[in-house]
């Protein structure tokens, strides 16, 4: 059995490679990235934390990853990391939801 | 249940040859990776140098009342090694007509071993400037014999470092063993309360982390700080200062690498977050460590691998020559990743 899937998690680590074909972009997304997760009015830690969360919305399992190891690495708990995915899970189900609402418009308008 | 060590169990990784075969001969044999040697010498610094001698670490014994999962010794109940009056004596000697200003007492829990009281009473009398003992806090309440214990340290002035892997309850016994948050917390607790961490006090107790898990420890500063937060606010604890330590390879954790399948991972991890900064910081250029038999080693991971000192700077420390020693080589190899990854790790924690 071929054991060649999409997703590869030794990629995570050449996410740096993007640069090869543009160099100043990726720069420039990087430089961007990294002062995105500096300490600010939101700590290093409630950003982990929101990306984690991000991170299942998009299901990227690379950033699945990576802000795993980062919240144990910061001590975070598994109770607070499930926790934040619970945020997430509840805003995507309430925006699947809350569209019911235009549905709900269309189908009152268009009977009778 | 008690698990046993993995010298009890005849576990093929009780032997240090096996150890050191396995991380030479793993991810390194492919050609993959660089050894650590070929890291020191493209910084310069090939072989390690030692800096002045600070520390005197003496390993009085292996015995310990717990069996943590990740412990670098492999110590535990079973284990029956310990160092004896003589070669205490030794020690003293040394630290005192070297003038080293640290005796830095560890195991196992150092208190089981029956000398432990006279070896820091001695060190003290001699005038030894500052002892720490490396405590495992459980012991304290073990036995009634060992209840006074907070007040024996607090005479002799001495510094206590102890481990706690957590300020919650389910990571710690996860990693110690059910029941050990509940009974560090209370020996942490009596300690306070003879002035240990407390401001003013001239007592100090340092606290311990190491990453429960196959993942480098984060921030040192801002793991005190939630440390400080959570263990004063759920427990009304105090202490001065919280040291990040980084896992290394050998022993118990190396097993647990291994049978969680993490091992390669996690040297990938330790070698791509090597640091040149940290280099100057690692404990074998300021401390020679002594085992319960009295040989010496670059630090207390060579001793657990039995890696003794370069022959020509004196093995045994009835051999001690500071000016040899001061001109050795450290013997490094690949568990060394795990010291010099990301901000370094020694027994002071953060080294860069
Ligand atoms: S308390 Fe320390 S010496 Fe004892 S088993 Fe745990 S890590 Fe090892
Ligand atoms: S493991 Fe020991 S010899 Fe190697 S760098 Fe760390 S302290 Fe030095």
């Amino acid at each position: 059995m071929s054991s060649k899937t999409y997703y590869d998690p030794a990629d995570l680590k050449k996410f740096g490679d993007i640069a090869e074909w543009n160099d100043d972009l990726a720069k420039r997304f990087f430089d961007w990235y990294n002062a995105v997760f500096e300490e600010g009015s939101l700590s290093a830690r409630e950003k982990s934390l929101i990306a984690l969360a991000v991170a299942h919305t998009v299901q990227c399992p690379y950033c699945i990853d990576a802000y795993t190891v980062d919240g144990m690495k910061r001590g975070i708990s598994e109770e607070e990391m499930m926790e934040a995915l619970h945020v997430a899970g509840a805003i995507r189900g309430g925006a699947s939801l809350v569209h019911g609402v235009q549905m709900m418009n269309k189908a009152k308008k268009l009977g009778m | 249940m008690m698990i046993k060590s993995l010298k009890a169990q005849n576990h093929r990784l009780a032997s240090t040859e096996e150890q050191l075969q396995f991380l030479n001969n793993g991810i390194f044999a492919s050609g993959d990776h660089e050894k650590f040697e070929i890291y020191l010498q493209r910084n310069e610094r090939f072989p390690l140098r030692p800096a002045q001698l600070e520390i005197l670490q003496v390993n009085v014994g292996y015995m310990c009342n717990q069996t943590c999962k990740h412990c670098h010794v492999d110590a535990g109940p079973d284990r029956k090694e310990i160092m004896t009056r003589e070669t205490m004596e030794l020690c003293l000697d040394v630290l005192e007509k070297n003038q080293i200003p640290t005796l830095d007492i560890t195991g196992g829990a150092p208190e089981m071993n029956p000398d432990f009281r006279w070896f820091v009473e001695e060190a003290h009398k001699r005038g030894v400037q500052e002892i720490i003992v490396r405590s495992n806090l459980t012991i304290l309440l073990a036995n009634p014999k060992y209840h006074d214990l907070p007040e024996f340290f607090a005479q002799h002035g001495i510094r206590v470092v102890s481990s706690l892997p957590y300020y919650r309850r389910n990571k710690t016994d996860r990693q110690r063993g059910n029941g050990v948050f509940d009974k560090s917390i209370e020996a942490l607790q009596r300690l306070n309360e003879k002035g240990y961490g407390k401001p003013g006090s001239g007592l100090i107790l340092d606290l311990v982390y190491n990453p429960s898990g196959a993942f480098l420890p984060g921030d040192q500063m801002q793991l005190e700080l939630d440390f400080k937060q959570a263990l004063k606010k759920d427990f009304d604890v105090s202490f001065s200062n919280l040291f990040t330590i980084t896992n290394l390879p050998i022993s118990r954790f190396l097993d647990y690498l291994i049978v969680s399948e993490n091992y390669e991972d996690y040297m990938d991890r330790l070698i791509t977050a090597f640091n040149p900064s940290a280099i100057d910081g690692v404990m074998c250029r300021n401390t020679i460590s002594v085992d319960w038999q009295g040989h010496m080693y670059d630090c207390d991971f060579n001793q657990m691998l039995e890696i003794k000192t370069s022959p020509a700077a004196g093995q045994h420390i009835s051999e001690f020559d500071l000016k040899k020693l001061t001109n050795r080589a450290i013997r490094t190899d690949q568990h060394c990743f795990g010291c010099t990854a990301g901000a370094g790790s020694s027994c002071q924690g953060t080294v860069a």
